[in-house]
């Protein structure tokens, strides 16, 4: 739908992975738990899209423990805070060029 | 007219980019009425120490010397005054910042608060065990000061996860311990103007800039 040339991530269409990129950016480290307070969405949809993200090779993934609880967290590897950059200068492109 | 429909749709992910990015960073709740509870606290106990203090230099003048039963006294009677002061101004600062986080509709106990406390305990609990360290060898003098310096210090470090604006309030009790190492007799002076009326001001200041608007509805 959007053109192609306009250089906007096509990852970044949704919200969700939208959020946590922001928040992964500014945080070195967030656990899932945090990821969800934040964006106020379920378990499983926030999974689902943690897994693009990571597919995508925009996040690490650290499994650990907290006592006997998982406590898994969520690092913005490099080239996941290049396109992201990549996207917010193409989203200021986009305004700019509609003014 | 939908020639505009993209530009619209990027202003709003920068937008809520920005939001997300300050709301997971900063915890933004911190209340302008906590400082000037904790102030006013504060100079209520400023207050009681002296009374102490002078009562207790009314009878030094007859016993003539520093390790009777009267100062033991005093001194238990400003460690406990201390320690009640705290758990008072604590309860209070908790309570308002607890509402105004209600008020906003934020958790208060999240990402940004534990960083926040997290980042003001570290030169907090060192400067503490350091001034307690201090006590211990009966050095009295630089315990105001080193307060206030290392007070300061958990302010400046604290306000990278807060409202920058305690980051002046910082500097301002750093300044104060510094020139009050100059001045040891005078330390419960200091703290009253760095832990009391700065508080206060700084209170006000916040509450008039964040929340005097909310407040009004």
């Amino acid at each position: 739908m959007r053109n192609p040339i306009n250089g906007l991530n096509k990852v970044f269409d949704n919200r969700i992975r939208l959020g946590v990129m922001s928040i992964l950016v500014v945080n070195e480290e967030v656990n899932f738990n945090d990821l969800k307070q934040m964006l106020e969405v379920t378990d499983g949809n926030l999974a689902t899209h943690l897994v693009n993200l990571e597919e995508n090779g925009y996040i690490r993934v650290h499994k650990g423990f907290i006592g006997k609880k998982t406590n898994t967290t969520y690092e913005v590897t490099k080239t996941g805070a290049r396109a992201f950059s990549d996207h917010i200068a193409a989203l200021e492109n986009m305004i700019k060029g509609i003014k | 007219m939908n020639d505009n429909q993209p530009a619209a749709d990027s202003l709003k992910d920068i937008q809520d980019i920005r939001r997300i990015m300050e709301r997971s960073s900063r915890f933004i709740s911190l209340s302008g009425l906590s400082g000037i509870a904790a102030g006013v606290c504060a100079l209520v106990a400023c207050w009681f120490a002296s009374q102490q203090i002078t009562d207790y230099y009314k009878q030094y003048d007859m016993a003539g010397h520093f390790d009777g039963p009267a100062f033991q006294r005093l001194k238990l009677n400003l460690l406990v005054l201390a320690a009640a002061v705290l758990s008072i101004a604590l309860v209070a600062s908790f309570y308002f910042t607890w509402r105004r986080a209600r008020q906003k509709n934020l958790p208060v106990w999240d990402l940004t608060s534990r960083k926040l406390a997290w980042n003001m305990i570290v030169p907090l609990a060192s400067g503490g065990l350091f001034i307690l360290a201090m006590l211990q060898y009966n050095e009295w003098r630089f315990v105001a000061p080193g307060c206030l310096i290392f007070y300061g210090l958990a302010l400046v470090n604290g306000s990278k996860y807060t409202l920058s604006d305690i980051r002046y309030l910082g500097y301002l009790e750093i300044i104060l311990g510094l020139v009050c190492t100059q001045f040891t007799g005078y330390g419960l002076y200091f703290w009253a103007v760095g832990v009391g009326v700065l508080h206060v001001v700084y209170g006000v200041g916040m509450w008039w800039r964040y929340e005097r608007e909310d407040s009004r509805e």
